[in-house]
């Protein structure tokens, strides 16, 4: 039996979590309104309840041609971004777990520093590079979407090599022992016996992997100018443009956001490790 | 015994693009810091200009402004955070109903793009649309104009990061006070222990490492920001929260002086690795001290 006071307390408690929850709710709903709202309506006072879905600002948005391309680019770089930053960071993270590599403690720590710096420091070399360094007479690698999907892998790989650590280094080394003692080579051990078990932590790895380069804008707006430009851009488009139409910028955003709702319920449980750097588990 | 040569073989993609995506540009940034380069001055080539655009960055008022002013912003928005946090994680240890519903929605802000975080924020705020505004004038007679009070602006993109952030501190203190055992904690009570002496002499130093971890982590990221607040305030009202990474991308970057960017960016990471290591190690010793007694 729980005293009075305790019964109070957890009252107390589921209180400030549902307030807690509003809060950390009402912003987003609120863009979700005004994404479903013509120009007239929302004027005036604020109105909360949705009575007609006003579908033009998405239909207009979907039917933008710049827009689409902004759609495409985006799933493209975020896909082949956390296509390549996974299989890098496999290889990688097998290859630190099970050869005896000189420092390779070093090494994982260096790769960790990739992701510490912050992004504004290095656009101003990355655009020079972009623009002038890298370079193949006439290509270059600015405003390319391959400019972009290697880039990422810089903040990106790091995460993916701290996620995957620990899968690895969880799988017992005497399974792929027993493999190859059984004639397996290298590459039958990676797909045969590493991969099935370490496909949860891969899953995880290549979806936070995909909304973070799905999210990234600084790096976007910067190194991109027509051809590669991502959703990111699009939507900070709407902050220049004079007379900003709000229902139509709040369809992009909710679009925006719309993955990271349709992954949260799978990857929730990792991110907070993730984000720390494997600092705080849960 | 396995060969090595695999090995580094299945380690050579990831160190290429990473000596090539953030060694190469750091490298880059070092050397064009020491030269006059600049793309649209009357001589457009690069000469090597020793430190003088380090001496002309200590008189830089803008640049100084915009390192204060991210330093501030960055303490007041990380306290808030790791207080808030803290207190909500405290609370959702106690036994309530709909536990994992509350954790899933407190996930869903470190997922959205801060992009879009900054969009739904200008959203809450714009005046004439957003609720904000409307209700501080009618219900508190404030009039709450972003675009015009620099106090509002500043304050807003601290509201803001709490609200984005926020989530991950209380993830990481509800990790930390989930992993603590229950015997201290049983043995002070008996022992009479009030509230506020378990939370000085307990709870503090068995999360000290919790705390520190997420503390470090959340300046960092405090320090670099620069999508929301653009995406809000445009830096403005005229430089109130044009924060240094703002700074860099929106006011040094394109006046093309790439030998002066250049310094600027490097110093601003100097600048953010000591700060980073000063807190760690002020942290540290602030609680190491009575030990020593």
């Amino acid at each position: 039996m729980l005293t009075k006071k305790q019964r109070r307390g957890r009252w107390m408690s589921l209180a400030f979590w549902i307030a807690a929850s509003v809060v950390t709710l009402f912003p987003i709903y609120w863009m979700f309104v005004v994404s479903a709202k013509s120009r007239v309506e929302l004027f005036g006072r604020p109105n909360f309840i949705i009575r007609n879905f006003f579908v033009e600002n998405y239909t207009n948005t979907l039917a933008d041609p710049s827009f689409q391309r902004y759609l495409i680019n985006s799933i493209v770089v975020a896909s082949s971004n956390a296509l390549l930053v996974t299989t890098l960071a496999l290889l990688a993270t097998y290859a630190l777990s099970r050869y005896k590599l000189v420092g390779k403690e070093n090494i994982f720590f260096w790769t960790i520093t990739n992701r510490m710096a912050p992004p504004a420091v290095f656009l101003l070399p990355l655009f020079l590079l972009f623009t002038q360094a890298f370079t193949i007479g006439e290509w270059k690698l600015y405003d390319t979407r391959i400019g972009l999907i290697l880039l990422y892998c810089v903040f990106n790989l790091p995460f993916a090599i701290w996620t995957l650590r620990s899968v690895i280094d969880g799988i017992p080394k005497e399974l792929d022992e027993a493999a190859m003692i059984d004639g397996a080579n290298t590459w039958q051990v990676l797909t045969k016996v590493i991969l099935p078990l370490a496909r949860p932590g891969l899953a995880v790895t290549a979806i936070l992997t995909w909304v973070f380069a799905w999210n990234e804008y600084l790096f976007a707006a910067t190194l991109t100018s027509v051809h590669a430009r991502t959703i990111t851009t699009g939507l900070a488009e709407f902050v220049t443009v004079t007379g900003t139409n709000w229902g139509q910028m709040a369809a992009t955003a909710t679009l925006t956001l719309l993955p990271a709702l349709l992954f949260l319920g799978l990857v929730q449980r990792h991110i907070v490790a993730g984000l720390t750097f494997g600092a705080v588990k849960e | 015994m396995r060969s090595t040569t695999i090995g580094w073989l299945m380690l050579a993609p990831t160190l290429l693009i990473l000596t090539v995506f953030g060694v190469v540009p750091f490298v880059y940034v070092l050397v064009v810091g020491f030269t006059d380069w600049n793309a649209f001055a009357a001589d457009p080539t690069a000469h090597f200009a020793g430190v003088e655009n380090y001496r002309r960055l200590v008189f830089d008022g803008q640049f100084l402004n915009s390192l204060w002013k991210t330093l501030w912003f960055a303490i007041f928005a990380v306290v808030s955070q790791v207080v808030l946090g803290y207190f909500l994680a405290q609370l959702l240890m106690k036994d309530i109903p709909f536990k994992g519903f509350f954790r899933t929605v407190h996930t869903l802000p470190l997922m959205v793009a801060p992009i879009a975080v900054g969009a739904t924020w200008r959203l809450l705020t714009v005046p004439g649309l957003g609720p904000l505004p409307y209700y501080l004038e009618r219900w508190f007679g404030i009039e709450y104009r972003l675009g015009t009070y620099a106090d509002q602006a500043f304050l807003t993109t601290i509201i803001m990061d709490v609200w984005h952030w926020t989530p991950l501190v209380t993830l990481t203190m509800l990790a930390g006070l989930a992993s603590m055992p229950k015997e201290p904690f049983e043995q002070a009570q008996i022992d009479g222990a009030n509230k506020l002496q378990i939370f000085w002499h307990i709870t503090l130093p068995m999360l000290k490492p919790t705390i520190l971890a997420t503390v470090f982590i959340r300046m960092m990221d405090a320090l670099r920001t620069v999508d929301e607040v653009w995406m809000l305030t445009g830096g403005g009202p005229g430089a109130a929260t044009r924060y240094v990474g703002l700074h860099i991308w929106r006011v040094v970057f394109p006046k093309t002086d790439y030998g002066y960017g250049a310094a600027m960016s490097l110093l601003t990471l100097y600048l953010t690795i000591v700060m980073c290591w000063l807190l760690y190690a002020a942290l540290v010793a602030r609680r190491e001290l009575p030990k020593a007694e």
